[in-house]
């Protein structure tokens, strides 16, 4: 069954393309690696199916899912850790969808907040600012909002940039565990050697598809080759290819 | 002495006790809202607005004369028209929505005291650029009043999606569609607020009110319930002491009061504990691992 489909999708900002007549689907419990040079369209991509960006044309359907039940991981970049906002109040927010703008928390979901922040190894530091965590800790802060979140989709946008070894292992675990759940996991990845080893399924972008499928087959020198040569192609071209891009 | 000194003035004058509750309405109004401009980064953006609504209030002026009606009715008009032109602007130019801000906020300071020189004297010039927080009559109470508990229940309402859109914008956008509506509400409320700190303080200084506590009061917590309510002490003792320090040493209210709240920004970020001057380059004692 399909998860996510993407029909001639093109996404991009200012009417610019960052991503080009995107046609392929992502099966519902797969976890794929979505990988590309810089500038490839991958997290405008995932902004497009969180709904943050409308599609310049096509479109996304998200098979049985309803857009509430995406769980999104943005980049940590996005992110504004100077504000005053303690842990436990940023991993609160993964109760949204249940709490809504306004709703007060029950004793019940204080604890399950207790609970998400106690699985990624956080314990004791729910009152600690977003500001004073190191960049691993930040990344856990965060997957343990998306624990609470509790979604069928999970969009993840560089969950492993900037943060140490261990944390990846416990991080990779997490999703290991969203995957044998039937969950469908979806994550914008720089580290190939990562995607070969904990994802079976790619779907490799520069700005247009280059290939989806089995890892194996995707992940091949050739087609690491064509991509670099599109983005770079759509560089020198900016006013065909379009010159913003994620 | 403490009677005579902090409290004889306000027992025994009612313009001093007018200019007091008009200046707490301000600052429990005005000062959240400053807050989460800081956050923002938009600290200069209440800044040019509070310049913007001049023109508008003006022209409100040059209709009906120092109408508390019209002078409102024309400054929230006029702030909500450059703050919206702004956006528009930097979307469709190659401006930022800084410089667009700027361009706006000169060009309606220009036009604004270009206006009320026309028609008034220097002392409605004056009155304009700086305010009159002794002449608060009861309209313009109530008005301050008004837009203060409108602030808050708003406030209030759009509390969590407004700390998520300073936070993290892209998680708000992806989990519901008030990122737009939050933005929106929230520039208005900035425009009520700078309206009305514009009948005490004047154009030029009531975005101080707005901003200067909520500085202040980010070196001394890191938590936005503590920022809040710290800010809202911060201008409320402001207040204070600028209508007392006016009044002893017959200086101009409102920039007594703006100069209190720069005195107290000034000792908050020597001595404040949370990336104060002294906090942030004490030397760090090593712990052992």
């Amino acid at each position: 069954m399909t998860a996510l489909a993407f029909r001639n999708l093109t996404l991009g900002y200012d009417s610019l393309p960052a991503v080009k007549e995107l046609d392929t689907q992502i099966t519902e419990g797969s976890l794929t690696a979505i990988v590309g040079p810089n500038g490839a369209g991958k997290s405008t991509l995932l902004k497009g199916v969180t709904g943050v960006l409308s599609p310049i044309e096509g479109r996304i359907d998200l098979g049985g899912f309803h857009r509430d039940e995406i769980a999104y991981l943005p980049q940590q970049s996005d992110i504004d850790r100077s504000f005053p906002i303690t842990v436990t109040d940023l991993v609160a927010m993964g109760l949204w969808r249940e709490i809504g703008s306004f709703g007060w928390l029950t004793r019940a979901q204080r604890t399950r907040i207790e609970e998400a922040i106690a699985a990624v190894g956080l314990t004791g530091l729910g009152k600690r600012a977003i500001g004073s965590l190191s960049g691993g800790q930040m990344q856990r802060a965060l997957f343990a909002r998306l624990l609470l979140q509790d979604a069928q989709l999970v969009l993840l946008d560089e969950p492993f940039t900037a943060i140490d070894a261990r944390t990846m292992a416990d991080l990779l675990q997490v999703i290991r565990r969203w995957h044998e759940e039937g969950r469908t996991v979806v994550a914008v990845l720089h580290d190939y050697e990562t995607v070969k080893t904990h994802f079976p399924q790619t779907l490799m972008l520069a700005r247009e598809l280059v290939d989806h499928g089995p890892t194996a087959t995707v992940m091949t020198s050739e087609n690491q080759m064509r991509a670099r040569l599109m983005c770079e192609a759509c560089e020198a071209t900016p006013h065909i290819c379009g010159k913003s891009a994620a | 002495m403490i009677w005579e000194l902090f409290l004889e003035p306000f027992a025994q004058f009612g313009f001093m006790r007018r200019a007091m509750l008009g200046c707490v309405a301000i600052a429990v109004g005005a000062t959240p809202v400053g807050v989460f401009l800081m956050l923002r980064r938009m600290s200069l953006t209440g800044d040019a607005m509070a310049h913007a609504i001049l023109p508008g209030a003006a022209v409100g002026f040059l209709i009906s004369g120092l109408s508390l009606g019209a002078m409102t009715i024309g400054g929230l008009v006029a702030g909500m028209l450059v703050a919206l032109a702004s956006g528009f602007v930097s979307r469709m130019t190659a401006l930022k929505e800084d410089a667009s801000l700027a361009a706006f906020y000169l060009i309606s300071l220009a036009l604004g005291v270009l206006i009320v020189s026309t028609r008034g004297s220097n002392v409605d010039l004056m009155h304009v650029l700086f305010g009159t927080v002794l002449a608060l009559d009861n309209a313009a109470l109530i008005l301050l009043c008004s837009i203060a508990s409108l602030s808050i229940l708003v406030l209030a309402i759009l509390f969590r999606p407004l700390v998520l859109e300073c936070a993290d914008p892209q998680f708000l956008r992806s989990v519901s569609r008030l990122s737009a509506v939050t933005h929106l509400t929230f520039l208005c409320l900035v425009v009520a607020n700078l309206v009305a700190g514009f009948h005490a303080l004047g154009t030029l200084m009531a975005v101080g009110i707005m901003i200067l506590p909520a500085a202040g009061a980010r070196f001394w917590t890191d938590s936005i319930g503590g920022l809040l309510t710290l800010a809202m002490g911060i201008a409320i003792l402001s207040s204070f002491s600028g209508l007392l320090l006016s009044y002893h040493y017959s200086l101009p209210s409102g920039p007594a009061i703006i100069l209190v709240a720069g005195i107290l920004y000034a000792i908050s970020l020597i001595i404040g504990p949370v990336g104060g001057l002294i906090a942030q380059n004490r030397p760090r004692k090593r712990t052992a691992s």
